[in-house]
């Protein structure tokens, strides 16, 4: 009965989480770091959804969190593409090592 | 266990594996539109994780939005923007760069599981368990209402903003001029001659 259970629901979380952190450092593009933040959004959206089921007085407000996190993420998807885009035109490249012009 | 139970048992770990494997596909593949795909399986098994916690109207609505706009916004990014020979990511030669990334994500993992197994997770005093939309519904227009709209105007801004960075602005701007011709409409403007 493994489905009823916080810790597997927060391990579940965990493994979104690092597998988004992974992803963030290891990928050698934009889109692949965008892809990454993404598993890293829902990753706390399961946290919120499962303390929403298991521990909490009132079972609304984990959901009204989790859907301001979509809301939040799809805010952020139509930004960070359009970004790409507005950088490939100008560096040619969606390689984050080759757009350097500030040198920080 | 009753046979009905060990069905959704089965599906429970179906779900899960779904999760896993769609994370590994997309931290692990070459090619960036089998990223997103593996995006999409993730967000597909986080979809019936949500409503194996209850929630019907998160789980349509987890596949309405992530798989049904953000990851088709992001393959039209991927699509519109590069010519397929520049799709294949580059190989990491850096060794380090993996190491870190190991590093940091198993450190992570380690920490923080040590933390959900070791606390005891106190339930609260049992209110209502009502999970229907209905009861959603009434939370977002009266308790989180000044909330609610915040998020609106922030996606408004947010399409506008993207709107206006992906056609390169309003008129011509600084995405599409070179930097070189940059700094000379800057001297021109100034009124300095260049030798």
């Amino acid at each position: 009965m493994i489905s009823h259970h916080l810790s597997t629901y927060l391990i579940i979380g965990v493994f979104l989480l690092i597998a988004g952190i992974y992803g963030l450092i290891q990928h050698k593009s934009f889109i692949g770091m965008l892809v990454s933040t993404e598993l890293i959004l829902n990753g706390a959206g399961v946290n919120f959804m499962a303390f929403n089921r298991f521990l909490a007085p009132d079972p609304a407000v984990g959901q009204v969190i989790t859907l301001f996190i979509m809301g939040i993420a799809a805010a952020e998807a139509a930004i960070v593409v359009s970004f790409i885009l507005a950088v490939f035109r100008k560096y040619h490249s969606i390689d984050p090592d080759e757009v350097d012009e500030l040198h920080g | 266990m009753t046979f009905y139970q060990s069905i959704a048992e089965g599906l429970f770990l179906a779900f899960i594996i779904l999760v896993v494997l769609g994370s590994l596909i997309t931290i692990r593949a070459k090619m960036l539109m089998k990223t997103v795909l593996g995006l999409a399986v993730a967000l597909l098994g986080v979809a019936g994780i949500y409503f194996y916690l209850g929630s019907m109207f998160l789980t349509l609505m987890q596949i309405l939005v992530y798989v049904g706009a953000i990851c088709i916004v992001m393959i039209f990014g991927i699509m519109v923007g590069y010519t397929p020979t520049e799709v294949a990511e580059k190989s990491i030669k850096d060794w380090r760069n993996k190491f870190l990334a190991v590093l940091s994500a198993v450190t992570a993992f380690l920490l923080i599981l040590v933390c959900v197994l070791k606390t005891h997770w106190v339930p609260a005093a049992a209110g209502n368990r009502d999970f229907s939309a209905v009861h959603l519904g009434h939370e977002f227009l009266y308790t989180y209402c000044l909330a609610f709209e915040l998020i609106s105007v922030i996606l408004l801004i947010a399409i506008v903003g993207a709107i206006i960075l992906a056609r390169g602005g309003a008129g011509k701007t600084a995405v599409d001029i070179p930097v070189e011709e940059k700094i000379a409409g800057v001297r021109e403007e100034k009124g300095e001659t260049t030798a």
